[in-house]
């Protein structure tokens, strides 16, 4: 069963120059397959924004080093010259943002935003780019579609919101949509109503995604397979249900035990300690290691090989190498 | 939209009012006697009564007031002091010369402004961005009256292309847009745009800086939008805030002046208000700032009009 893969990132290094130098992403690698949902789980500045940021090269270009493979459906992204990208962009993968009231362009109507889009890769004239925008509203189930298509992103609400920028987002018909925490700045009701669109909407077109966020939660609902991100690397993927049930990784097993969801009440939650590294320079050792409760001596030497623990199954720790050598 | 515009409209009401009593109040409260210019030194204190009471001046303010903006309203805004001639014919023809001159103005400045500050806002922090900047502050910084004398010294003077003063052969009232008219607004116009240009600029440069800056733009790429594309909302975002400061501008420049005009010798409001205020010609004095206040109200509400014909955000209704 080899499919081609849809998304194949390998050894992604990302460095964002300035007075201090961020190493935001390290070595990753990921693929991803048709019509499959990915996770990419992890804290605050572990670079999952950034890698998705990098895969439609939205990243400012004199500012970032950007060095390794990506490709979408065997294209080399890197490599495209400014037409061909803003044809990929939108047209190919697009994005949805955290904060749809900062994604969308203030001054333009939702319906002229998406008949944007309409006109940009579909090439259809105002009119018909407008009916199309009104039946992408529709698809999102957006109430009264008719009025919010007039409407301004300050005028509707911010469920509502999101969902026009899914509308939006969708509008380009994309192999590839890339959700950068779509729920995080939406009510904990509305969450649910959206990642249940997500779900819906895609398994309907059969596009792949890449679901960034940092709530194990969530990553439950909406993916099939999950990457665990820290410090810039993945150290763990697997299948939702293998990374729950049974975590290698010592973050991976910090992470699902600080989770909220089913933790007892009147119980003390349980916590990472410390703090993720600040990676002014690329790790050399396992960047997890100050934090960590099983740290070997050979931990703060050099960096963990992935290791490939079942078919589905990748973990970037020495406890494991060790275990399997 | 429409009912927006009436009601800013009537708001205006209030605002012109107390700029009409500002205006009566401010020259009678400056000191000074205005009939000093018209009677001889030695005139009987009989004759000096007599003038008082033909322009009113011995009657109570309040009633002045009244009689005033009686006569304002009928378009009558007295006589002037200093010439005998009625304020509006003087008024019609510095109004009409400031107009000419501070129009041309303005759409150097605004062009080259807009122009600078979006190229600078565009590739912040660059060698570009480093001399549009450097160009605008020259702008906002040097002075003006100065820089008129000394394009007068260069292309007047030493290279004889371009007359130094006046309105043409027609004087003050006979403007016609040929060459030898135009030969005369070249200068003082150019001078008069280097301060909305400058300051247009540095407007512009921070807000196209600002919005470039926000997440939304990172959206329009990832919908595909090309450069172009993207400039077009970024455009229209500017477009509100920059037309704030383009209609204060317009404003000041409408005002005509004082400066440049008399460097120029240029026939118009700020020339006149100059010549009216060392002759205490209060008819005259009183009818331009009057005049030149109405133009100010007036911009602000077109502003705010076209603002929020702009800017959804803006409250409507």
């Amino acid at each position: 069963m080899t499919q081609q893969p849809l998304v194949k990132i390998s050894d992604l290094h990302v460095l964002f120059k300035g007075q201090k130098n961020v190493c935001a992403v390290n070595g990753l690698s990921l693929n991803l397959l048709p019509g499959q949902v990915l996770g990419i789980l992890g804290e605050s500045g572990s670079g999952k924004s950034v890698t998705l940021k990098a895969l439609l090269r939205l990243l400012p270009a004199h500012k970032t080093e950007i060095r390794g493979l990506i490709e979408v459906l065997g294209r080399n992204v890197m490599s495209l010259n400014a037409a061909d990208l803003a044809s990929f962009r939108g047209g190919i993968a697009s994005m949805i943002f955290q904060d749809p009231m900062l994604a969308l362009d203030p001054v333009y109507t939702i319906g002229d935003q998406i008949a944007e889009v309409v006109t940009r890769h579909h090439g259809l004239k105002r009119r018909d780019a407008m009916a199309y925008a009104l039946d992408m509203l529709k698809k999102v189930r957006i109430p009264s579609p008719e009025r919010r298509l007039k409407a301004y992103p300050h005028e509707i609400s911010g469920g509502m919101r999101q969902r026009a920028m899914i509308a939006l987002a969708l509008a380009g018909n994309p192999k590839l949509l890339l959700a950068d925490e779509p729920t995080t700045a939406l009510d904990a009701s509305v969450q649910m109503q959206i990642l249940l669109l997500l779900r819906e909407l895609q398994k309907e077109s059969g596009m792949g995604m890449i679901f960034v966020t940092h709530d194990i939660g969530v990553a439950v609902e909406i993916c099939d397979v999950v990457a665990v991100m820290y410090a810039g690397q993945i150290v763990e993927t697997g299948t939702i249900r293998d990374i729950v049930k049974d975590p290698k990784h010592p973050y991976t097993k910090g992470l699902l035990a600080a989770n909220l969801h089913g933790a007892e009440r009147g119980k003390r939650l349980e916590t990472i300690p410390g703090s993720p590294p600040l990676l002014e320079s690329a790790p050399t050792s396992c960047s997890f290691a100050p934090r960590c409760a099983y740290t070997q001596a050979v931990c703060r030497l050099k960096a963990p090989e992935a290791v490939t623990i079942s078919k589905n199954i990748t973990v970037r720790c020495i406890l494991e190498t060790n275990m399997n050598s | 939209m429409f009912i927006y515009a009436l009601k800013r409209l009537i708001y205006v009401l209030p605002v012109a009012i107390g700029v009409s009593l500002i205006c009566f109040m401010l020259v009678h409260i400056a000191p000074g006697d205005p009939l000093i210019s018209v009677l001889p030194p030695d005139a009987s204190a009989d004759l000096r009564e007599q003038i008082r009471r033909s322009y009113g001046f011995d009657r109570p303010l309040p009633i002045q007031y009244w009689i005033w903006l009686k006569n304002v309203f009928q378009g009558d805004f007295g006589t002037s002091i200093a010439t005998g001639r009625p304020v509006v014919e003087e008024l019609r023809k510095a109004i009409g010369n400031t107009i000419i001159l501070s129009l041309i103005a303005t759409l150097i400045g605004f062009f080259f402004g807009s122009l600078f500050g979006f190229v600078a806002g565009y590739h912040r922090d660059t060698v570009i961005d480093k001399i549009a900047s450097f160009i605008s502050v020259i702008g906002v910084s040097v002075p003006h009256y100065w820089l008129g004398m000394v394009l007068v010294i260069i292309f007047s003077v030493q290279l004889g292309w371009l007359p130094a003063t006046g309105a043409g052969p027609g004087g003050s009232s006979a403007w016609v847009w040929d060459w030898t008219h135009i030969k005369h607004l070249i200068l003082p116009a150019i001078t008069m745009s280097v301060i909305p240009m400058g300051i247009i600029a540095r407007t512009v440069r921070a807000l196209v800086a600002d919005i470039l800056s926000q997440e939304f733009v990172q959206g329009l790429r990832a919908k595909g939008l090309t450069d172009r594309g993207v400039l077009r909302h970024v455009i229209k975002n500017t477009a509100p805030t920059a037309l704030a400061v383009m209609g204060l501008q317009l404003g000041y420049l409408l005002g005509g002046s004082i400066l440049i005009e008399t460097v120029f010798s240029w026939p118009g409001t700020g020339f006149l208000l100059g010549q009216a205020i060392f002759q205490r010609d209060i008819p005259l004095l009183q009818g331009i700032i009057l005049v030149l206040a109405m133009f100010f109200v007036f911009l602000n509400l077109i502003v705010d009009v076209l603002q929020s014909a702009l800017d959804p955000r803006v409250q409507r209704g």
